[in-house]
């Protein structure tokens, strides 16, 4: 049997399904294939139940932090398995969720493995057999996958990935984080909060090393005090599962190894695209560093394919990959005639970033290092939260909002965020970025009292020398 | 609402433009897309379409208006839901209007230039003071007043036609460099209109400047008067590639490409401008700017002028690709349809006069470029090969530089490369 389609999707993560909603709303006849799960690692196995994760630790750390706001909680406890049972579920309803919104928008659902079978081919390969589907275009939107280490593949016992990380068959007594970007920080975090024992290590010279440096080493000195272990410019030169966990041997910054026993270990060493077995070398699809090239639109080097999301250039976050969906959906729907699709190029400056850690951290655009290494002459604000009265009557005094403009343009280059709630408050900055407000324009807007977000006008304000309560 | 409809800036260097055609008329109701009206600007007769919908409530400016200046209302268009005819009686006292209407009959008269060149200088940015509705972002808005960019001038790219930053750094080159250059000396702009009353005894005819004469005028003027031009002359022997060019032909005679001596030297040009990239520039005020690829004007004779179509990144393309875009880019030339993209830019000019008998002869710089390379005829001359007097094929090419940005070694060396790469043509097609 072949169908035959305006559009089909390959993978329905969230760049995926999004696409598939987009298109289907400019009236394109579009189907989309998974081989797993609809709404791929994000909400099934990603960010929407590691959030649930954190959440419980989240409010395990303020029960036991409750003789601080006057309350008395007497012998708490945490139920791991508890903890799991209510992220799954969380990972559940969103799946059905998706589910139903490809009912809603009519697009066809086929489960199976999808494969590019020439141009505007699709081969997919079900439980029931396989069938070919054909379509003017097709979006790759496969994803990606946690890379290994080469000499210690994860077993799931002992060596985990983010996916072992979130269902653990027990808890780790003493564990090690291999790797400092936002998943491995997150899950040390929740480890950190529930009662383990954390080590992590970094090869580069400070954690989170995508975020300004401020915010590294701001969060450093924070999880210390919270009892983790931190080791920077450290590489793990051998992990072994042993019967009862795992050893190590750890090159240190000073270039000594050092030996030590953990219960379990988190591999959280960067993602390997999925472009295996899909087809794409027959077509001859331009790569780079292993990621699919596309243009500012999503176009492939390949008449009629796009690519989307993790399986692309960098960032690899979920929110870039729906972003780019909408703009694939859109660009597509515009070569085939529909006036009403506006595409917009995408523009990776004013894509945010968030980790959810503890403290949080959020950021946008430029770390003051990279501004100043791009030759802008910055001004900078720096805005403690200890300076809000709301951080101050919530008891979260931890963090700082760090601001960074172009001093002859006005111009948002960058905004950096670590503290209490500040991945929901990073979209103010966004939205301003993407609307190329300047400085006159944050300063001039009204920030409600008392809010944390008033920090974020302070930030401002500071760059050029104006904050108020400081 | 009653919407007021301004003459629009539909090139980076419109400052008026006329009102050649109404394509619609009072009482017409019309859709955004619908085509109004069809107005010559200084280089080519433009589209103007309507971008809100309503009907027709009144036309301010008549069809046949010379010097409308951007920015002046022209017609006045109802919204769906309001009465043209009320619409119609409201602005006619409403200040905007009033200096339309006197600027209507006066250009028929001569004096009206006259009165006119004292506000001109002050009147392109005055549009946008003046609060007529630019749509731009606060950064877009800073960057170009910083650079004395008229916004007025651009195209946005952003959500409903905003100008966004990205659309300022494409037009900073070819816009800056210009504005940067006329805001100290308004005296060039001035120049080329001097209203006085002209009169002589000679049995004569008068006719009035096309817009495209006006602004080759000035720009002509402008560059004679800033740009300290130096010239630099070579001989080039033409044989070799004029016997690549019939075997080229032959081969290419199925594809239905006859490429022309010129498609060559376009491409001449263009990959000695990136071997000599000191002479790829611009002079733009207090900056030097360096281009990455070789876009040549062509300089296209047509029946009200002169026109340079570009060959973008002429570098990067085949001979064969120049000489099928210059044929359509001419040819659209002629007919006065080509787009302001499609002549304004360009990193240096050509200008081929062969085909008139000239020997040699001295190109005037098109600003804010940083060089023209002047063609003269290919002719048989006693040549002196290999130490013995020949016969060959000779043509004499002249390279005119902007002396501020360029040095004479340094054009010496375009000069030098353009000769080796004309004489071992095959690099042409490699």
């Amino acid at each position: 049997m072949a169908e035959n389609y305006d559009l089909i999707v390959l993978g329905s993560g969230p760049g995926g399904y999004v696409a598939a909603i987009r298109a289907a709303q400019l009236g394109l006849k579009t189907a989309i294939v998974e081989r797993e799960n609809l709404g791929g690692i994000c909400l099934n196995w990603g960010c929407i139940p590691t959030k649930a994760l954190l959440r419980s630790a989240e409010i395990f750390h303020y029960m036991s932090h409750a003789k601080d706001y006057g309350l008395a909680a007497a012998s708490i406890s945490a139920d791991l398995d508890a903890v799991v049972k209510r992220s799954r579920g969380v990972a559940k309803q969103l799946n059905q969720g998706v589910t139903h919104l490809m009912k809603k928008n009519k697009i066809a659902v086929h489960m199976g493995d999808g494969q590019l079978a020439g141009a505007g081919k699709v081969e997919v390969k079900g439980d029931k057999g396989s069938e070919t589907l054909t379509a003017k275009h097709i979006i790759v939107a496969t994803g990606a996958r946690a890379r290994d280490l080469p000499f210690a593949p994860a077993d799931g016992k002992r060596i985990w990935t983010y996916r072992h990380a979130m269902t653990p068959a027990e808890m780790p007594k003493k564990l090690l984080v291999i790797g400092s970007g936002a998943i491995g920080i997150e899950f040390a975090s929740f480890y950190n909060d529930m009662g383990a024992e954390v080590t992590v290590v970094e090869m580069l010279d400070r954690i989170v090393p995508v975020e300004d440096a401020d915010v590294s080493s701001f969060l450093e000195k924070s999880l210390k005090k919270q009892g983790m272990t931190i080791l920077t410019g450290a590489g793990v030169e051998e992990l072994k599962a042993t019967a009862s966990g795992v050893s190590a041997k750890i090159k240190t910054k000073d270039g000594k190894v050092q030996a030590g026993d953990y219960s379990h270990a988190i591999v959280a060493i960067g993602i390997v695209p999925n472009t295996e077995n899909i087809g794409l070398e027959a077509l001859g699809v331009k790569t780079a560093k292993g990621h699919i090239d596309t243009d500012p639109y999503c176009r492939t080097n390949v008449k009629g394919l796009w690519a989307i999301g993790d399986v692309t250039a960098p960032p690899w976050l979920a929110h870039k990959a729906s972003h780019e969906g909408v703009i694939a959906a859109e660009a597509i729907a515009k070569e085939l005639g529909n006036k009403d699709a506006h595409p917009h190029p995408m523009d990776a400056k004013n894509i945010p970033g968030c980790t959810y850690c503890h403290p949080q951290i959020a950021s946008v655009g430029l770390t003051e290092a990279k501004a100043r290494e791009a030759g802008y002459d910055v001004k900078v604000g720096n805005f403690p939260f200890i300076g809000n009265g709301k951080a101050i009557a919530l008891g979260e005094v931890e963090g700082f909002v760090k601001t960074v403009f172009d001093a002859k343009t006005g111009e948002l280059l960058g905004a950096h965020m670590v503290g209490a709630e500040v991945t929901e408050m990073i979209q103010g900055y966004t939205v301003g970025k993407t609307a190329e407000l300047v400085e006159q324009d944050f300063m001039h807007t009204v920030y409600p009292h008392p809010t944390i977000s008033e920090t974020m006008h302070e930030a401002v304000l500071g760059a050029y020398g104006r904050a108020l309560h400081i | 609402m009653p919407i007021e409809l301004k003459m629009p800036a539909l090139s980076p260097t419109m400052e008026e433009g006329t009102l050649a055609k109404w394509l619609v008329k009072e009482g017409d109701s019309v859709q955004s897309g619908d085509l109004l009206a069809e107005i010559e600007t200084d280089k080519a007769t433009m589209e103007f379409e309507a971008v809100d919908e309503g009907t027709i409530a009144q036309i301010l400016i008549p069809e046949g208006t010379d010097n409308v200046k951007v920015g002046t209302v022209i017609a006045i268009i109802a919204g769906e839901d309001e009465d043209a005819g009320s619409t119609k009686v409201a602005p006619t006292p409403a200040p905007a209007p009033a200096p339309a209407a006197k600027a209507d009959p006066a250009p028929a008269h001569a004096a009206a230039p006259a009165a006119t060149p004292a506000p001109a200088p002050t009147a392109a940015p005055a549009p946008a003071a003046q609060g007529e509705r630019i749509k731009a972002s606060p950064l877009a808005k800073r960057i170009a007043a910083d650079k004395g960019i008229d916004l007025a001038a651009l195209t946005g790219s952003g959500p409903g036609g905003r100008i966004v930053k990205a659309d300022l750094e494409g037009a900073a080159a070819s816009t800056a460099a210009p504005a940067s250059a006329a805001a100290p000396s308004p005296a060039p702009a001035a120049a080329p209109a001097p209203a006085q009353p002209f009169e002589t005894d000679i049995p004569h005819s008068t006719e009035k400047l096309s817009n495209m004469r006006k602004t080759i005028a000035r720009r002509l003027t402008q560059s004679k008067q800033e740009v300290p031009h130096i010239y630099l002359t070579v001989d080039v022997q033409l044989d070799k590639l004029l016997k690549l060019r019939g075997e080229l032909n032959a081969a290419l005679e199925p594809q239905g490409v006859k490429l022309s001596v010129n498609d060559l030297l376009i491409k001449a040009l263009a990959k000695a401008l990136i071997q000599v990239p000191k002479c790829n520039v611009s002079f733009a005020g207090d900056q030097l700017i360096s281009y990455e690829r070789a876009d040549i004007s062509v300089a296209v004779s047509v029946p009200a002028g002169l026109i340079t179509p570009i060959i973008v990144g002429a570098d990067d393309k085949s001979v064969s690709k120049i000489s099928t875009e210059m044929k359509e880019l001419a040819g659209r030339a002629k007919e006065g349809k080509l787009q302001p993209h499609e002549y304004q830019g360009g990193t240096a000019s050509l200008s081929n006069m062969g085909m008139f008998g000239i020997k040699q002869f001295e190109a005037v710089i098109n600003p804010p470029q940083g060089m023209i390379m002047a063609i003269g005829a290919g002719e048989k001359r006693p040549y002196v090969v290999d130490d013995a007097l020949a016969i060959a094929t000779v043509m004499s090419a002249t390279g005119s530089f902007d002396h501020r940005a360029i040095d004479g070694a340094d054009g010496a060396q375009l000069m030098q490369a353009f000769k080796q790469i004309v004489e071992n043509p095959l690099g042409l097609v490699a």
